[in-house]
């Protein structure tokens, strides 16, 4: 899975593609968190999946995780442009509850 | 026409994307869609993963994952000799999970039970834990695609 950003004056973009399992997100939440941690002044975090593969259940936690990341640092948080094979995974998980699809 | 495979690996999570793929490998003579090779690479990966994250936690210790077709139907097994599962049932409620502060969801369970059309869970506290899937293909030859 590999990670990049893009960040304006009140939103952080992060792209994250390839696979994402339990092997692949071990680096990826290390490299997410320091990317929203430098650009806390942001107050909109948009995780953009367009360039997800795969997702299983670990997708599901990672997701969780960054959320409560962006809630401590007072960003809104939203997914972007997922897969239908993503999409299907976040929607039987409940996810777009907690973070909103836009 | 009958066929089937069987592969033991050790339960290092390099090999997550190797088993899954290695399903979805062998089930491509089925034409599957799209969508249900994505099922099917899901529900494996979640059952494989657990192996690696629940059953051997600290430890490694050996996968054997066979599949089976008959016609359009795939059974699939995975097993562990690992921890087991006290509470099968308890464990396969969603949500539930012994690892919370590991930014693991309890969700895998339900998403085998979901991507598949029929989950079965067998396990004994210390000596481990076997998952069987079936997959129904809607034969994708019929398919547009
Ligand atoms: N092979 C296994 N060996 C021992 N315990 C298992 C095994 N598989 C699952 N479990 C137990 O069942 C619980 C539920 O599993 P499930 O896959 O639904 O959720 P999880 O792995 O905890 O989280 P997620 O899959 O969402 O990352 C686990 O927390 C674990 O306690
Ligand atoms: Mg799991």
């Amino acid at each position: 899975m590999t990670v990049s950003a893009k960040a304006n004056d009140n939103s952080l973009y992060i792209y994250l593609s390839g696979e994402m399992d339990e092997h692949s997100a071990r680096a990826a939440r290390i490299r997410c968190d320091d990317l929203i941690e430098s650009n806390a002044a942001c107050c909109r975090l948009i995780l953009n999946l367009a360039g997800i593969r795969f997702m299983d259940s670990t997708g599901i936690g990672f997701l969780i995780g960054r959320y409560k990341k962006a809630k401590l640092l007072c960003m809104q948080i939203f997914i972007e442009n997922p897969e239908p094979c993503t999409d299907k995974i976040l929607s039987v998980s409940g996810l777009y509850a907690l973070i909103p699809k836009i | 026409m009958k066929n089937y495979m069987k592969l033991t690996f050790p339960s290092d999570s390099v090999n997550q994307s190797f088993a899954r793929s290695a399903v979805a490998s062998f089930i491509l003579p089925l034409n599957p869609t799209l969508s249900e090779l994505s099922d099917v690479k899901t529900a494996v990966s979640e059952a494989v993963t657990n192996c690696m994250v629940h059953a051997y936690r600290h430890t490694t210790g050996e996968i054997t994952l066979e599949c089976e077709t008959f016609g359009n139907v795939l059974h699939i097994r995975i097993s562990d000799t690992g921890v087991g599962i006290e509470n099968v049932e308890l464990a396969t409620t969603p949500f539930y999970t012994t690892l919370d502060d590991e930014e693991r969801s309890g969700m895998g369970f339900t998403i085998m039970q979901t991507f598949t059309d029929e989950l079965k869970v067998t396990s004994a506290k210390g000596q481990g834990t076997t998952v069987y899937m079936t997959k129904i293909f809607t034969d994708g030859q019929t398919d547009a695609e």
